[in-house]
């Protein structure tokens, strides 16, 4: 599966993960307590104009990931125009866009990798609990790999479906999807555990781990 | 162990394919996608740890940036959304589907599963989800619940399928409901 990530190489793409997520925090905690709607439109339009710096493509991909909160945004200013508040409206609304486009611009200018080693350095911690942390990488990479082949099956499913009956399948098909990744997940378990198991590698802790339980 | 982390995943991998899917058509008419539907179908099947782990790793995931979540949504910008309480809420959702299921383990397994689902796809989630509109909405509960309600009468669907769905895994695979 490919990630939201746009291909670099731009500004942004050269800053590192951290300091982005950092000025994003940052930028979040001054933003929030913003109460008129004048200092959010400069912020909205400070959040565009970072978006045209990185291209037309950059700005097309910031539009369709904002596009999904569009109809909830124009849910909140009818409500608002309706009982009376159009500037409470306003700014609730300018200040979702903003939030949220301030954090697809970290998305869409840092690779997965990137977010990742940011994400793993966060996690790190979690060693001194006696948490291996290879398993929840381990479990990422699982989790990836599965999404394309349940994908499939669900297809097959629903076309040997579709071959004998004229019926709709509906939520029917579940049943074999779910009972044959329960067996996917036995049989992968399998072949993890003859290959060593979650713990093989450098960084086996002493003991084993305990990462959720048995 | 190697079990315990297939089965997450995997489970993880449930509830993104099920937000790929068509939406099931509804009375109300809101489209509505089936992604929560894995939420509760984690909790019930796997129990409450390891539902919660699954839940957990969709949402680290689609923080992380991968385009996972209904409709192909993904990245930071979700949390600073109107829908992060329920985002965040899937974890405590499937906890509660699934402590229902693992202590409550003489009942009929029908109405087992669909309490789990309710109590925790339903009661829970949407309590959590309440929580963060009023937070980014700046609502009080009344108006946020309001906003919610045309989505209840979807996910009851939605609890009665995984509640279907997880008495036929325990009728097909006995040995999962026994050790849950």
């Amino acid at each position: 599966m490919l990630g939201l990530a746009l291909p670099g190489p731009s500004w942004a793409h050269r800053l590192p993960a951290g300091a982005k997520l950092a000025a994003l925090a940052l930028a979040v905690l001054a933003l929030l307590p913003v109460s008129r709607p004048l200092p959010l439109l400069l912020a909205g339009a400070g959040v565009a104009a970072l978006h045209v710096t990185l291209g037309p493509r950059a700005l097309a991909a910031g539009a369709r990931m904002l596009r999904p909160l569009l109809w909830f945004v124009g849910v909140i200013v009818l409500y608002h125009l309706a009982t009376g508040e159009p500037l409470l409206g306003a700014v609730i609304a300018l200040r979702i866009l903003v939030l949220v486009g301030l954090a697809n611009l970290v998305t869409l200018t840092t690779p997965l990798t990137e977010i990742t080693a940011v994400a793993e350095w966060i996690f790190a911690p979690l060693r001194h609990l006696g948490i291996n942390p290879r398993a929840p990488a381990l479990a990422i990479a699982l989790f990836l790999r599965f999404v394309p082949v349940l994908q499939a099956r669900a297809g097959a499913l629903s076309d040997a479906w579709r071959a004998r009956s004229p019926r709709r399948a509906g939520p029917r098909i579940l049943v074999p999807l779910v009972l044959g990744t329960l067996d996917d997940a036995e049989h992968v378990a399998e072949a993890l555990r003859a290959r060593g198991g979650v713990a093989a590698g450098t960084d086996r802790p002493e003991g084993g781990t305990t990462w959720n339980g048995t | 162990m190697e079990r315990n982390l297939t089965l997450v995943a995997l489970f993880a991998a449930i509830i993104v394919v099920l937000g790929f899917m068509p939406s099931f058509s509804l009375v109300s008419g809101v489209p509505i996608s089936a992604q929560s539907l894995g939420v509760m179908l984690a909790g019930t099947v796997l129990g409450a740890r390891r539902g919660a782990a699954a839940a957990a790793l969709v949402v680290l995931v689609a923080l992380l940036g991968l385009p996972v979540l209904a409709g192909g949504r993904g990245g930071l910008g979700v949390l600073a959304g109107p829908t992060v309480g329920f985002l965040l809420g899937w974890i405590p959702a499937a906890w509660v589907a699934g402590l229902v299921t693992e202590r409550w383990q003489a009942g009929n397994p029908l109405l087992v599963a669909l309490t789990g689902a309710v109590l925790g796809g339903i009661v829970v989630l949407y309590a959590l989800g309440t929580l963060g509109m009023m937070a980014v909405l700046q609502k009080g509960p009344l108006e946020a619940m309001l906003l919610n309600l045309p989505f209840i009468p979807g996910d009851l669907i939605k609890a009665g399928i995984a509640g279907f769905l997880t008495r036929e895994v325990w009728r097909a695979r006995p040995a999962l409901r026994a050790r849950a």
